[in-house]
C-alpha cells in the first residue's frame, strides 16, 4: 500500500494541546488548529464514541441529507385542511411537540380557542376553554364522541408558524417535492398584529381567517391553476441573495411570490385581485408559510434513514422546544422552551414575551433563518446584534451542519452555500447550539408578536437524542 | 490575604498550556499560589483546600482562576499579567496566527477536525491540503477527532493516551479500509516528510525509515543515527499496543508496507517491545522488499544503540564512538541505583542492561511518563516538577536520568536540571545522564550536554551506555571510585 502523507508537503491538523501545535509553527509546516473544548455537558464520552463508531453513520447521514438538498419543493395548490389533511371538526393540529391543554402557554391556549370558535364549536371563548381543557391526544381520541382532539402539525406532514394551529377550514398551502415525492402543508399567512397564530380570537381575527377561506384560499387556488407549480427552491436561492434569510425576513421572497402570481390572480378573479394583491403585499411575511412547507417536505425527505443522527424537525409548542432524528422515526426529543433574547416593539420588554413557539424553526433545520443570517444584513438590528454578529452566527453553523447548500447560497460568503443539515454528534461534541431567530410572542393570549430575537434550544433536547441513538445500537 | 477567584464561564484551553500560565504567574514575585485551569471536580477541590472560595457554579467546561497575592497591588499585576496570557494564546489560534490556516470570515476557527479537514482541503492555493491530523485532546475524546480524520482520508498521530482499546481497533480498521494510517493512541513521535510531530528531533533527510511502537525508542535509534550521518526520511508511530495480541499489529504491517512502497525509503527499522509471537509471525510473512533491522527491546535482544550500529553496518556505514562527557570530578561509587526516567522505553531498556549486571545493593526506576504520573498534569518532558522532586529525594548511591530534547519538548531542560543535579553532586550522589537529540535540535545538543556536565553528571548520548555507566558506579570496585 501507498500512504498519501508520506509524498508532498505535509500540511497538519492540530487538535488539543497548543504546544504541539506551535512546535509545528516554529519549523514552518503549515498547519490548520481546531479551536477544540470539550463535549456538552451531559454528554457521556463513551455514549458519544458508540455513535460515532456506528458503522452506518457516515453514510447513513450523507444520504440523509442528500436528499434533503437535493429536495425540489414546488407549491402546487391551495386547498382546505378538511380536504388535504382530511381533518374531522373537532380536531386540531398545533406547533411543537404534542402538548395538552394544561401545560400549554397563554397564545397556544389563545389560537385554540379561536380555531374553536372559527370552527362554530363554542359560541364564548369560555365555552371554547371548558372542551378544549378535556380534549384528548390523537391516541385517546378513539370514540370519544364530539370531544375535542390535539395533535402535531408535524405528525402531518403540516408546519405552522407560531401557536400553528390548523382546524379543517382553514386552506392549507400544498408544496410537493419533485425529487423525492413528498408533500407538505402549512396554513396561509395572516398577516402582523392581532392574528391567530399570536394568540388573538377577538371578532377580528375571526373575521379575517372567515375572508382567508372565502377569498383568499379559492383566489390563491385558481391562480395556481393557471400559472402552475411555483418553484420554491427557485424563489427561495433568489431571495437568499436579496436580504432575506427567510424567517424573519421574508421581504425579497414575499415580493417574488407577488410577482410570479399576480397575473394568474387578476385574470382568475378580477373583481377580486386587488383585495388580494393588497393583503399579500401589504404582509411581508406571506412567503413564509410557503417557505415553511418547501422546508418541511425537504426535511422529511430524509426521515427514516436508519443509523443517521440528522436533525429533520425543530418545533417548539410554547412551553417544549423538541427535535426529531432521522433516524430514530417519529420520536420527540425535548427540553423547556426558552425566551428569545432580542429586541422589543414599543413598551414591551423580556417580561411581556412567551416562551419560544412556532414550527418556523423547520427553517434552520434546512439550513435558513439563524443559519443563513449572513445573507440578511438588513435585519441583523432588528434581532438585536450586527453585521459582523450575523457572519459568526452563519459562520459557526457550518460546525454542526453535515454540507452546505448546492443552491441556497450567501453572497457575503463568497456564495458560499449555507450550513445545512445539523448533525446531533457534532452539537453534542462542539456544544454550539442551532442559532434560532424568531418573532417573540406575547405571553399573554392575543397580544400579538412583542419582538424579534434569538433564542437557544434546550442543550438536553441534543444530549437526549444522542443517547437515543446509542440506546438503539444496543436493541437491533 | 489578597485572593482572585474567578469562574469564566465556557473559556476552554488544554491543560499544558494552562500550566504554563500558572507557572508564569506564580513565578512573580509575592504571588504565594496562582491555579489556572479547568474547573474539574479535581481542580475545584484543590483550590478549595488552598482556601479559595470557589462558586459552587463552576463546571468542568468553565476556567477556574484562584491567585493569591502578598498586597492588593500585586494581585492586581498578577491579574493583568493572567489576562495578557490568556490572550497571547487567543492570538495565536486565532486569525493572526502567522502560519493558522484556519481562520475563516467571521473569525471562527473550526471547532472540529471534520470542519478543519473541510476548511483545509476547500481552502484555495497556495496552501497545501490538509495530509494528516495531530490528536493530543484527553484520551477519552480523542475517539471524535480521530474518527474525522480517518472519515476524511487523513492519516492521523493520536498522542493521546488512555484510549480505550476497542476504539484504537476500530479507528485502525476503518483507516486500513480507507488507506490511511493510525499512529497511535500513545504515539509520542513522528517524522513525516521532514515535519517532526509531538516530541520529535530535528533529524538530517535519509535513507532510514523507522516504525516505532515506542516513542523514546525511536528517537534513542534516529538521534543516533543522525549523529553518525545517516538521515531518516518518515518515523512512523504505532503506538505501545499496536505489536499486542489484541491489536494484532494493525498499523505496523500498514506502516511497513507503506515504508516498502515508499521508493525514498532504502532500509526499515522495526522499533518495538517483543511482540506478541503470533504478530510476530504476521509480521515475518510480510515479504517485504527491503532490509529491515528489528530492534525489539527484551531479555536477550539488542539493545537499541546496538540496533543503530546493526543500521549502519547494513548500510555501509562505519560505526563512530557515541558522544560522552565524562563527569567533571570522579564520582564515588557505590549504593542504590536510581533511575528517574521520563521515557519509557528509554526507562525498559535501562533497567534491562542493569539487571543483568552485577548485583548492588538495590536498583529501583522511575518511568514519570506513565499514565498514573500523567494524568491531569502535562507529560514529564515538558513539566519536570515531579521528577525534580524525585531527585532532590535522592540522597545517595547513583541517580541515573533521560533528558530528551527536541521539538515538543522542555526548550531548555538544563536549566531546570542542572540546579538539581548540582545538589545532588554536593550530597555525595553520583549523577548519569542519558541525552538523546541532535546537533538540530532546537536545544543544541552539545550546549546542553555542557551544562549537565559542568553541574557534576556524566553525559552519555546512548542510554544504553549511560545505564552501563551507572550500573558500574553502583558497584564499585574494591577499594574505591570509579
Amino acid at each position: 500500500m501507498t500512504l498519501s502523507m508520506l509524498n508532498g508537503e505535509p500540511h497538519v491538523i492540530t487538535v488539543g494541546a497548543e504546544i504541539l501545535g506551535e512546535a509545528l509553527d516554529r519549523q514552518a509546516v503549515p498547519r490548520t488548529g481546531v479551536d477544540w473544548r470539550p463535549p456538552m455537558a451531559g454528554v457521556a464520552a463513551d455514549v458519544l464514541a458508540g455513535v460515532l463508531a456506528d458503522p452506518r453513520r457516515e453514510r447513513a447521514n450523507e444520504t440523509a441529507v442528500g436528499r434533503l438538498v437535493s429536495a425540489r419543493p414546488r407549491l402546487v395548490g391551495v386547498r382546505p385542511a378538511r380536504e388535504v389533511l382530511g381533518l374531522e371538526p373537532g380536531t386540531f393540529f398545533h406547533a411543537g411537540p404534542p402538548i395538552t391543554w394544561d401545560r400549554a402557554s397563554g397564545p397556544m391556549r389563545g389560537a385554540l380557542i379561536g380555531a374553536m370558535l372559527f370552527e362554530g364549536l363554542a359560541r364564548t371563548p369560555e365555552e371554547a376553554e371548558a372542551a378544549l381543557a378535556a380534549a384528548t391526544g390523537p391516541d385517546g381520541g378513539a370514540g370519544s364522541g364530539r370531544g375535542v382532539t390535539l395533535d402535531s402539525c408535524h405528525h402531518h406532514r403540516t408546519v405552522g408558524p407560531m401557536a400553528g394551529v390548523v382546524s379543517p377550514s382553514m386552506w392549507m398551502l400544498e408544496v410537493a417535492d419533485d425529487e423525492h415525492g413528498g408533500t407538505a402543508y402549512c396554513s396561509l399567512n395572516e398577516g402582523l398584529g392581532k392574528v391567530l397564530r399570536y394568540g388573538a380570537y377577538g371578532p377580528e381575527v375571526i373575521d379575517r381567517l372567515r375572508w382567508m377561506g372565502e377569498v383568499l384560499g379559492p383566489v390563491l387556488r385558481a391562480a395556481l391553476e393557471r400559472c402552475g407549480p411555483i418553484d420554491l427552491r427557485s424563489l427561495t436561492a433568489q431571495a437568499l441573495q436579496m436580504g432575506d434569510e427567510l424567517h424573519n425576513r421574508n421581504r425579497a421572497a414575499t415580493s417574488l411570490l407577488v410577482r410570479e402570481i399576480a397575473p394568474a390572480v387578476v385574470e382568475a378573479a378580477p373583481d377580486r385581485a386587488a383585495e388580494v394583491l393588497r393583503f399579500i403585499n401589504g404582509n411581508d411575511h406571506f412567503f413564509l408559510n410557503a417557505g415553511m412547507a418547501a422546508a418541511k417536505v425537504s426535511a422529511d425527505a430524509a426521515r427514516n434513514v436508519p443509523g443517521s443522527s440528522l436533525v429533520v424537525a425543530m418545533a417548539r409548542n410554547g412551553t417544549d422546544f423538541g427535535i426529531q432524528i432521522s433516524g430514530l422515526g417519529d420520536r420527540w426529543f425535548t427540553g423547556p422552551a426558552g425566551v428569545p433574547d432580542g429586541l422589543y416593539l414599543g413598551a414591551y420588554g423580556p417580561a411581556d414575551a412567551n416562551p419560544d413557539i412556532g414550527d418556523s424553526t423547520i427553517t434552520e433545520t434546512t439550513g435558513l433563518g439563524g443559519f443563513a443570517m449572513a445573507a440578511a444584513p438588513a435585519i441583523v438590528r432588528f434581532v438585536g446584534g450586527d453585521v459582523a454578529d450575523a457572519v459568526t452566527a452563519t459562520t459557526s453553523m457550518y460546525e454542526i451542519t453535515l454540507a452546505e447548500h448546492p443552491a441556497y447560497q450567501i453572497p457575503g460568503l463568497g456564495f458560499r452555500g449555507t450550513p445545512v443539515g445539523i448533525d446531533v454528534t457534532l452539537v453534542a461534541r462542539t456544544g454550539l447550539l442551532p442559532v434560532v431567530n424568531t418573532g417573540i410572542a406575547g405571553r399573554v393570549a392575543g397580544t400579538g408578536q412583542v419582538g424579534a430575537g434569538l433564542v437557544s434550544p434546550p442543550a438536553e433536547a441534543f444530549t437526549t437524542a444522542l443517547e437515543a441513538l446509542a440506546g438503539a445500537l444496543n436493541s437491533p | 490575604m489578597n485572593d482572585l477567584v474567578e469562574v469564566r464561564a465556557g473559556v476552554y484551553r488544554d491543560s499544558v498550556s494552562l500550566m504554563r500560565v500558572s507557572r508564569a504567574l506564580t513565578a512573580r514575585p509575592w504571588v504565594s499560589v496562582a491555579l489556572v485551569a479547568m474547573a474539574t471536580a479535581l481542580n475545584v477541590e484543590m483550590a478549595r483546600d488552598l482556601g479559595f472560595a470557589v462558586p459552587g457554579t463552576a463546571t468542568p467546561g468553565d476556567l477556574l482562576v484562584a491567585i493569591r497575592a502578598g498586597s492588593a497591588d500585586e494581585l492586581a499585576d498578577a491579574a493583568a499579567d493572567l489576562e495578557r496570557h490568556l490572550a497571547e494564546r487567543g492570538s495565536a489560534a486565532g486569525s493572526g496566527g502567522a502560519r493558522t490556516e484556519g481562520a475563516r470570515p467571521g473569525g471562527t476557527l473550526p471547532r472540529t477536525v471534520r470542519s478543519a479537514a473541510r476548511t483545509a482541503q476547500a481552502s484555495a492555493a497556495p496552501a497545501t491540503p490538509a495530509t494528516l491530523a495531530l490528536v493530543s485532546v484527553p484520551g477519552e475524546h480523542a475517539f471524535a477527532e480521530a474518527m474525522d480524520a480517518v472519515a476524511a482520508g487523513l492519516s492521523v498521530m493520536i498522542f493521546s493516551d488512555n484510549m480505550p482499546i476497542e476504539q484504537e481497533i476500530l479507528l485502525k480498521d476503518r483507516a486500513r479500509e480507507r488507506g490511511v494510517l493510525v499512529m497511535g493512541p500513545d504515539c509520542g513521535t513522528a517524522v513525516i516528510g521532514g515535519a517532526g510531530l509531538g516530541f520529535a528531533n530535528v533529524l538530517r533527510p535519509g535513507p532510514v525509515g523507522v516504525v516505532a511502537a515506542s516513542g523514546t525508542g525511536a528517537q534513542q535509534v534516529t538521534s543516533l543515527l543522525d549523529l553518525a550521518g545517516v538521515g531518516v526520511g518518515h518515523v512512523l508511530g504505532v503506538g505501545g499496543r499496536d505489536l499486542s495480541a489484541e491489536v494484532g499489529g494493525r498499523s505496523t504491517i500498514q506502516a511497513l508496507r507503506a515504508l516498502d512502497a515508499d521508493p525514498a525509503t532504502e532500509l526499515i527499522v522495526l522499533i518495538s517491545k517483543p511482540p506478541a509471537p503470533e504478530v510476530a509471525r504476521a509480521v515475518r510473512d510480510l515479504s517485504l522488499t527491503k532490509p529491515i533491522v528489528a530492534a525489539l527491546l527484551g531479555p536477550g535482544q539488542d539493545d537499541l544503540t546496538a540496533a543503530a550500529a546493526k543500521v549502519l553496518s547494513t548500510l555501509g556505514v562505519p560505526v563512530p564512538g557515541w558522544p560522552h562527557w565524562p563527569a567533571p570530578r570522579p564520582l564515588s561509587g557505590g549504593g542504590p541505583l536510581r533511575g528517574l526516567y521520563c521515557g519509557g522505553t528509554l526507562c525498559t531498556e535501562a533497567e534491562l542492561i542493569t539487571r543483568a549486571m552485577p548485583a548492588r545493593e538495590t536498583a529501583e526506576f522511575t518511568d514519570f511518563g506513565a499514565d498514573e504520573y500523567t494524568r491531569g498534569r502535562a507529560h514529564p518532558m515538558i513539566d519536570p516538577a515531579l521528577r525534580l522532586e524525585a531527585l532532590a529525594a535522592v540522597d545517595r548511591g547513583v541517580v541515573l536520568l533521560d533528558v530528551v530534547l527536541g521539538h515538543g519538548a522542555d526548550p531548555d531542560p538544563a536549566a531546570s536540571l542542572a540546579p538539581g543535579l548540582a545538589r545532588a553532586a554536593a550530597r555525595g550522589v553520583a549523577a548519569v545522564v542519558a541525552l538523546v537529540g541532535t546537533d538540530g535540535d532546537p536545544q543544541g545538543l552539545r550546549a546542553q550536554a555542557a551544562r549537565l556536565n559542568e553541574a557534576g553528571a556524566a553525559v552519555f548520548t546512548s542510554n544504553a551506555a549511560a545505564a552501563r555507566h551507572a550500573a558500574r558506579l553502583a558497584v564499585p570496585l574494591t577499594g574505591g571510585a570509579v
